[in-house]
């Protein structure tokens, strides 16, 4: 079943010694060089920034775009809990093998050996890194810095900054990166929508942006393009993602023959604020290290409406720590969420609509004092109350799973370097580290990871074995392809229909969600394909986008992102359905154990599912990249 | 609810603009900017050039969102930027004004959305340390006391959404400058460069054109991130000991 199209050119070598032997052998590019080599970087958020600051580091000239007004805003930024490294400060046990191994099990042994080891070696660099930034991660009373246990880890390995983790590890980068733009290294370009790739002569040699304040198309030229773009998780409209954060880039790079891998697999976060309406712009996540000391349960019964208070211990059921007594609260976000699914499903969730479950305190305020929770948690409290009018001091929150991160991505090779030369992919963006599920803490390890520590050894190696003969932007292609982007945009602005973008979304994502969501069946994934279908060609004869195309119109952005939302839906379906076992946080109900837990299919799906396009007329082509495991023995995950 | 919004409409940055009144209805549990959706939905339905605003996380962390509602920077809730304002604050047939941030140093774009850049320029004149990949020490080689890191953490939560210019009546970006200064300068690290980086951060503020600081305290109150004004004491102990040394 190999592919010989796949490559992921992983270094030879014991597990443990590849990414040493990759950095031993591979070319480095001379210093006096690399001022001669511009890199284009899309998307600055924590894998973006941080590549843009290191890269311009060691010499080579930067070009940085992002969508936002500044660079600081990515949804990198959002990210509460935490960021996992192996640097075992409590002598809990905790070692890179062990963080190794946590990551490919809770991915459901669907993610690369090879990448998953060099990230855990690699997460210590990080912590290392963001402290000399002046990142200002909790400390305990000697100075030294602190940890907790995290989202279905056994060992306490996740160093944090509040619950605004990401906020400070984003801010440390942001602030790399205009280091390097005081130091003229980088040129940053906010407000810049990569709308399309410029390949030349098999090569990604640059994009096409649009300016959002003008409209005007822009050609930029590079000898290597970055990718830092983020997640795909608003196709389903509601997610926890930042409005902005959408698929374009990542989309009409895979139409220009970067092959996407596992659409299928979308992280269901589960502790999140649950739904209060049709208005509904957004779901707020509730940082998972509220399981390490709320409760989680329902009513026994679910003709059982009394308020939570009055419920007595007696007629509650808190299920996670029934089903799965060693792991009770905190096992693994699929699991927490697909159980909460089942609860109300069988008619016991709480809440007005009864599409929530409680997350509830008043034991651990017992416990250790309002006044120790509120240090932990205070600002997610706050949060919480500003949102539902509800104090989660006295009464338990309610919560409810929501579409939270995406672990299908770009496929990459061991460079992180797609199918398309020179086009490499970094962060959530990429497919690479988190197989079908990822951990807790682990998106921001991986962002950076890729950012600060990885993409400089590996561009450099590209760079050095390849030659870049001289192209700029009168180039015939760079002319192709904005006329291709223009016209999509122009498009979009002359169907002059009845519909609005966010009503199309909208109906977008409940298909998404209902038949694409936390459990998938063949019947329900052929609808949806065959739904999604028609939604799309509803959308390009009846959609109705305002104003002009040369001015800020944000409705014009958010038309050409659902567009191609359309268009990955699809993909993911298709993916899913393909997909005909259970893992992760794909689910497919026909493919179950008895106790209702995930079954993968390991002699058939143990591979990545690479999706090639091959026209916007004909079904994608299907590659595979079989996964070999040397070193984990796969079996059935448990947290009982 | 029925709201009656005014709202500031300006096409371009070397356009006029005015205050237009529309009515919508409003839910008790929508954030404001969802009323504003429910707005410009409206208003695309009936042909018209939706209002446009800037916004993203809706969780008040990624500071994009910047609205003077009622003449208070991100609203009457204390702590709070607008994404996380809701409408049950407000009640049936109340009049809701909105506008974007004005100050010289944030032309204004379009309607609501203005022009920030000039506090990453702020940042790119210092607001870092410089400490290149891969050359960091152990990160437990540095303790540092926890109440300090705690302080430090205080003034490093700053959004930068411009709330602070937003309120002052010199427009002055004395607060989020000063916040950068106090984190970076309580911690070690920040140690080595805090000199410099005083010196240059406070002369690029002054060429953005922001205004000098008179101790008003009304950048504190409209803080959605609650920063104390004890930043900006800090920011100019710090300059006098980098200016006389």
């Amino acid at each position: 079943m190999s592919d010989t199209i796949l490559n992921a050119h992983i270094p030879d070598g014991p597990l443990e010694g590849k990414w040493q032997n990759y950095l031993d052998t591979c070319k480095l590019v001379n210093p006096n060089n690399k001022r001669k080599h511009t890199i284009l970087v899309v998307g600055t958020g924590l894998a973006g920034a941080s590549a843009a600051a290191s890269l311009a580091e060691l010499g080579y000239n930067v070009k940085a775009f992002c969508i936002q007004d500044s660079a600081r805003r990515a949804h990198s930024i959002a990210a509460q809990g935490g960021i996992n490294a192996a640097k075992n400060y409590h002598d809990d046990g905790d070692s890179v093998w062990r963080l190794f191994y946590d990551t490919v099990k809770g991915g459901d042994y669907r993610a690369r050996e090879a990448n998953v080891y060099r990230l855990a070696q690699i997460s210590n660099n990080i912590i290392d890194q963001c402290v000399a930034q002046g990142v200002p991660f909790a400390r305990e009373y000697g100075g030294l810095l602190s940890n907790r246990s995290f989202g279905g880890a056994q060992v306490s390995r996740t160093f944090y900054a509040r619950g605004q983790t990401g906020q400070q590890l984003l801010l440390g980068a942001y602030q790399a990166l205009e280091k390097m733009v005081d130091a003229g290294k980088v040129e940053m370009l906010p407000r810049q929508e990569m709308l399309d790739l410029v390949v030349v002569d098999g090569k990604a040699r640059g994009i096409i942006t649009r300016n959002l304040v003008t409209g005007e198309y822009e050609r930029h030229v590079g000898d290597a393009v970055l990718l830092c773009t983020g997640g795909y998780g608003n196709v389903f409209y509601l997610s926890t993602n930042a409005k902005n954060s959408n698929v374009t880039a990542a989309w009409r790079c895979y139409k220009r023959g970067a092959f996407f891998a596992n659409p299928c697999y979308t992280q269901i976060h589960p502790t999140c604020i649950p739904v209060s309406g049709d208005y509904q712009s957004k779901l707020t996540l509730m940082s998972e290290s509220l399981r390490n000391d709320g409760r989680v349960w329902v009513p026994k019964s679910g003709d059982d409406k009394r308020p939570p208070a009055q419920i007595p211990e007696a007629d509650r059921d808190y299920y996670l720590e029934r089903k799965y007594p060693s792991f009770g609260n905190l096992v693994p976000r699929d699991v927490a969420s697909r159980n909460a699914k089942s609860v109300v499903d069988e008619g016991r969730g709480v809440g007005e609509t009864g599409v929530a479950v409680y997350l509830d305190f008043a034991d651990a305020i017992n416990r250790l004092g309002k006044d120790t929770i509120e240090a932990r948690y205070g600002n997610l409290f706050d949060m919480y109350m500003r949102i539902t009018g509800e104090n989660p001091y006295e009464v338990p929150m309610r919560i409810y799973p929501a579409v939270h991160y995406t672990m299908g991505g770009l496929w990459v090779d061991y460079n992180l370097m797609s199918t398309v030369p020179g086009l490499f992919v970094l962060g959530e963006a990429n497919f690479s580290d988190h197989g079908a599920n990822r951990l807790g803490a682990s998106a921001l390890m991986q962002g950076l990871s890729d950012g600060y520590f990885v993409i400089s050894h590996t561009l450099g190696n590209y760079i050095a074995n390849n030659s870049f003969p001289e192209v700029n932007e009168s180039n015939e292609a760079f002319a192709a392809v904005e006329n291709d982007a223009s016209s999509r945009i122009n498009k979009l602005l002359a169907i002059k229909g009845e519909k609005t973008v966010l009503e199309f979304h909208r109906e977008l994502g409940k298909i998404m969600w209902d038949k694409v969501g936390m459990s998938r069946n063949k019947e329900g994934l052929q609808s949806a394909i065959q739904e999604i279908q028609k939604l799309r060609s509803e959308f390009w004869q009846n959609l109705r986008v305002p104003g002009e195309p040369n001015s800020y119109n944000k409705n014009l952005e958010f038309a050409g992102r659902v567009a191609d939302f359309l268009e990955l839906g699809e993909l993911m379906a298709i993916d899913a359905l393909k997909r005909e076992e259970s893992c992760g946080g794909h689910f497919r109900e026909e493919y179950q154990t008895e106790e209702g837990e995930a079954l993968r299919n390991d002699d058939e799906f143990s591979y990545v599912a690479a999706w090639a396009h091959s026209g916007d007329d004909s079904s994608p082509n299907l590659h595979k990249e079989p996964l070999e495991f040397d070193r984990v023995k796969l079996t059935q995950r448990s947290y009982k | 609810m029925k709201l009656h919004l005014k709202v500031w409409r300006q096409n371009g940055p070397h356009e006029e603009g005015k205050l237009v009144p529309y009515q919508v209805e409003a839910n008790p549990h929508m954030s404001f900017l969802e009323m504003m959706d429910v707005l410009n939905e409206q208003l695309i339905k009936a042909g018209e050039d939706p209002v446009e605003f800037d916004h993203d996380c809706r969780e008040g962390i990624c500071g994009s969102c910047n609205m003077v509602i009622n003449g208070v920077p991100h609203g009457p809730l204390k702590g709070t930027a607008t994404c996380q304002l809701h409408m049950r604050h407000y009640k049936d047939g109340d009049t809701v004004v909105v506008e974007p941030w004005r100050a010289e140093a944030f032309p204004v774009i379009r309607d609501l959305v203005v022009d920030r850049a000039a506090f990453d320029r702020i940042i790119a004149a210092g607001g870092y340390v410089s400490v290149d990949t891969g050359s960091a020490p152990d990160a437990n080689a540095i303790p540092i006391e926890k109440n300090k890191a705690e302080m430090a953490f205080d003034y490093a939560t700053c959004i930068g959404c411009g709330a602070c210019v937003a309120a002052c009546p010199n427009a002055s970006a004395s607060l989020f400058t000063a916040s950068k200064i106090a984190h970076l300068s309580l911690l070690p690290q920040g140690n080595a460069e805090r000199k410099t980086r005083v010196l240059r951060m406070v002369e690029q503020m002054e060429k953005e054109g922001f205004g000098d600081c008179s101790n008003h305290g009304a950048c504190e109150a409209a803080c959605p991130k609650e920063i104390p004004i004890d930043a900006i004491a800090i920011m100019r102990r710090e300059y006098v000991k980098a200016a006389l040394s």
